[in-house]
């Protein structure tokens, strides 16, 4: 592949593209080949952008002109370390899930296979082609393209799902149409779209309200689609009731690359300077990213049923990201990065496992999860390393993530955010080890007389996950330990590197 | 609500007026806009391309790739009205409605009666049923033939003269649209049917995609119609030309395609049975 | 101040359409009851942000960017940036007029689902039906 190797940038987003496009037209022709499409699709994608990731790592930065055309009259695409990571972690994601739902699908959706594996293709298309843009208009319509199959996506789920994606709708669209706005007060300021070039000619507005305003556009309207506190309201219902193979992708990703983009823009349109320095934002972030923390898991304390419990604790560790970065010191942001990772792999996995327990049982209140332990022991053994690393315990990835972010806190001297952390650690592991409890518990057979009377050993069969579920499931479960192990290398390597020196 | 709401937008209006002060002023030919990146296409683009109508020149080639994910978007627009609302129904509906044409009576028939055959005398009718208004069917049957005309001209003339794909599409889709509200759903159905909307779809975009490949694969980068050269036997400035006109066209095909399938979908609420 | 106000009102009255559009769509989403109502209402945020970009790309005393004789002569004389308009946001904005009717598209097939579903558009009573189950 030596002669296709300077066109990784484009065909990262071409093949899923394509992909898509043959799933669909294969759901008319020929159903059988809706899924080896998009699953081809997506492997492809996720091979070449480790191949990416491995070049960038040597050369610093890969510029792609589409179309030919340089930069500003052309999209460029740039990817640097940060977006070659981002990219592998989407692929990733999106993969094991795809191959993990497979049965899922086919049993929820028999009629319309090719219309959702082409939707959730192109989702994971859009999502890709945000992180790999170099120019603000695109990162727009893919941002466009990534909402409206999510909201597709979302509300092809049960019947509260129509409501709740319609919620999502609106509150997507002011949040994109808030950002296209901040885009327009920049484009009307210097005439150009191309994000490192509004970056060399922005130093000579300094004082203009307009660049405060639209940096204050932009950031709301990525606010609004990574629901951070208090514009988090449309997640919990939208996330509950969509099918379990849609959430298996839109939650660990959405806010994760939102995250990412919140980063570019901060870090290469308005740079470090102004968005730190100048803007004198990042107390009032931090202490709006306590905020979401404190109020995720206090929330997720009172639900009872597994997946909008999941939800509230999605919204905390957006908490963690947001506040991380918004620190502002090298530590602290390190371990926002670093937590971009993890939590999307950790993210991937319990939901992984909420959706092989919800598949087997039928059902996600606290109260059917009784003896799950004994009838589904290798999911809620990956559900286990999950919890472990939500809760932040070494060598799981989360304790990493959580150390660097608690190292930035202290070095920052904001031991609010410190305090919140730990709070929330202490919150995570309540919720798991509850439902660890009940999942230990085993139901009361008929006819038993008093307590701790035995008829012999238990007679609770093994109804395992299907074979490719638990597959997908053991590989994520794995993957935590091993980014685990390998976060000295992670961060020296690709974070250490991405940061600018200016922090 | 209404009270918050009253007051979220109006200290979001009075910071945007604030901002307002500070704008260069409208149609000051001396604004970073016009004086940054837009001069380049303004005065090379005819020299680039060969392509008169900037703003197509703009759109498919030097953004076509934007214009490419655009097409996408109307794609999976139209993939999601047909994965929400679409039910494959089954059963026979409750109760159907005819009317004999020569003499206009309207007969019910109710679930279990024998249905009278679809021949010339007697024709299905919606549920909620409009008088037998010969004016305007005939006139939708006269006019759809100019309308198709007109659609592929837009399609074709975007070099030269405003238009270009979306909007040639539009109106193409237009001309079915028209065709199902005059006289009803289920002929339009018949005529091009849902799979055929679907496919075309998906090829509309294929071809936009596929000629980027093809670029791709002859060495330039995704979307380089100067590639195209060799292929098309033309010097590299023509082939820029011919690949936009390339791409406008699997534009106009999805966009009129998508506009179909989504009006199929959204007016029958998914059963395909009875539109508007 | 009250004279340099009212220049600026007189030489940026676009803008300030804008500004109003703004107001109205989002007070439509946010206030609002009906669903269809929000619906335009969001339509309504997003064209007026299709009208700022469109604003900006006008020129005092420039025609339509549609090169005159182009097919002609391929524009052997030289082309001045001031005779025609910016066609770059013109060109961003087919863009986001696409977007928006994909949007308006799908919000509206979620909204004839839920009107199938609880037989009304108001959320009031669609809550209400939610809480009483």
């Amino acid at each position: 592949m030596e002669n296709l190797s300077p066109h990784f940038p484009a065909l990262i987003i071409i093949v899923p593209l394509i992909a898509a496009l043959l799933t669909s037209a294969a759901g008319w022709l020929n159903r059988r080949l809706c899924f080896p499409f998009a699953a081809l699709g997506l492997f492809t994608s996720l091979l070449v952008s480790t191949g990416l990731l491995a070049s960038v790592l040597d050369k610093e930065v890969i510029l792609y002109r589409l179309g030919g055309w340089p930069a500003p009259w052309g999209i460029l695409y740039r990817i640097d370390r940060l977006n070659g990571l981002v990219l592998v972690v989407i692929f990733f994601v999106a993969f094991l899930n795809l191959i993990a739902n497979k049965r899922t699908v086919e049993e929820s959706f028999p009629e319309q296979l090719g219309g959702f594996y082409a939707l959730y293709v192109l989702f994971v298309t859009g999502l890709s082609g945000m992180v790999a843009t170099g120019d603000a208009f695109n990162l727009y319509v893919l941002l466009e393209i990534s909402s409206l199959t999510g909201y597709a996506l979302i509300g092809i789920g049960n019947e509260r799902a129509p409501l709740a994606g319609l919620n999502y709708l609106f509150m997507g669209t002011i949040g994109a149409s808030l950002y296209l706005l901040g885009i327009g007060f920049l484009y009307l300021m210097t005439g150009s779209l191309n994000m490192t070039d509004i970056a060399s000619l922005l130093p000579g507005f300094y004082g203009s309200p307009v660049m405060v305003l639209a940096f204050l556009l932009c950031m709301t309207g990525l606010f609004i689609k990574m629901a951070l506190f208090p514009l988090h309201a449309w997640l919990p219902n939208a996330y509950s009731f969509s099918p379990s193979a849609s959430i298996g992708v839109i939650a660990p990703l959405t806010t994760k690359v939102m995250i990412y983009v919140m980063i570019r823009i901060t870090f290469d349109v308005f740079t470090p300077d102004f968005s730190f320095k100048m803007m004198h934002l990042g107390e009032v972030m931090v202490w709006l990213a306590v905020a979401a923390i404190i109020m995720g898991s206090l929330f997720a304390l009172a639900q009872t049923r597994l997946k909008r419990m999941l939800t509230y604790v999605i919204i905390a560790e957006v908490g963690y990201m947001v506040g991380g970065f918004w620190l502002g010191n090298r530590m602290a942001v390190t371990g926002a990065v670093l937590h971009i990772l993890n939590d999307a792999v950790m993210t991937l996995c319990i939901f992984l496992a909420a959706g092989a327990v919800v598949y087997q049982i039928c059902g996600d209140d606290f109260e059917d999860l009784k003896g799950l332990f004994r009838k589904m022991p290798i999911s809620m053994a990956a559900f286990t390393v999950a919890a472990l690393s939500l809760i932040g315990v070494p060598p799981t990835c989360g304790f990493f993530s959580k150390w660097y972010l608690i190292s930035g806190g202290i070095a920052a001297g904001h031991y609010g955010f410190v305090v919140a952390l730990l709070f929330s650690s202490l919150v995570n592991a309540v919720l798991f080890f509850r439902i660890i409890e009940i999942g230990y518990f085993e139901p009361f057979s008929e006819g038993e007389g008093g307590h701790g009377e035995h008829h012999g050993p238990p007679a609770m069969e093994i109804r395992e996950a299907p074979a490719g579920m638990l597959a997908c499931l053991l590989l994520a479960a794995v993957s935590l330990i091993v980014l685990g192990i390998y976060t000295g290398d992670i961060v020296t390597r690709i974070i250490d590197l991405a940061i600018p020196p200016a922090i | 609500m209404r009270i918050i709401g009253l007051l979220i937008v109006i200290a979001f209006g009075s910071l945007l007026r604030y901002g307002v002060f500070f704008f260069p002023e409208w149609g000051d030919p001396a604004s970073p806009p016009s004086l940054h990146v837009s001069p380049h296409y303004i005065e090379e683009a005819i020299t680039e391309t060969a392509v008169p109508n900037l703003v197509t020149a703009v759109l498919a080639d030097y953004r076509g790739y934007d214009t490419m994910f655009e097409t996408t978007v109307i794609f999976a627009a139209g993939l999601a009205c047909f994965m929400l609302l679409r039910v494959l129904q089954r059963q026979v509906p409750e109760c159907r409605l005819y009317r004999h044409i020569p003499t206009g009576i309207t007969l019910r028939i109710e679930k279990g009666g024998k249905l009278p055959t679809e021949s010339g005398s007697f024709e299905r009718i919606d549920s909620n049923w409009v008088p037998h208004d010969l004016i305007i069917k005939s006139t939708s049957r006269f006019i759809t033939p100019f309308l198709q005309i007109f659609a592929l001209y837009v399609i074709a003339h975007g070099h030269h003269s405003p238009g270009g794909g979306f909007q040639g599409g539009v109106i193409l889709g237009a001309a079915v649209i028209m065709y199902a509200i005059s006289y009803d759903l289920r002929r339009s159905i018949q005529r091009i049917g849902e799979q055929a909307t679907a496919v075309l779809g998906s090829s509309g975009v294929l071809i936009y995609a596929g000629t980027g490949a093809l670029c791709m694969v002859l060495g330039a980068a995704f979307l380089d119609y100067g590639a195209l050269a060799g292929l098309l036997g033309v010097d590299p400035v023509m082939a820029r030309s011919h690949g936009i006109l390339i791409v406008e066209i699997g534009v106009g095909i999805a966009v009129s395609a998508v506009m179909v399938w989504i009006y199929y979908n959204l007016s029958s609420a998914g059963r395909h049975d009875e539109g508007l | 101040m009250g004279v340099e106000l009212f220049t600026d009102i007189a030489s940026k009255y676009n803008y300030l359409g804008v500004v109003i559009l703004v107001m109205i769509g989002l007070y439509a989403m946010i206030a609002k009851n009906n669903l269809v109502k929000k619906i335009i209402g969001m339509n309504i945020f997003q064209t007026a942000i299709i009208l700022f970009y469109v604003s900006t790309a006008a020129k005092r005393g420039a025609t339509i960017p549609i090169i005159q004789h182009g097919h002609n002569g391929h524009g052997h004389e030289v082309i001045h940036a001031a005779e025609y308009i910016n066609p770059l946001p013109h060109v961003l904005m087919l863009t986001a007029i696409v977007v928006s009717v994909a949007t308006l598209g799908v919000a509206l097939a979620l909204a004839v689902k839920i009107y199938h579903q609880y037989g009304t558009l108001e959320e009031d009573e669609i809550r209400g039906r939610l809480r009483n189950r």
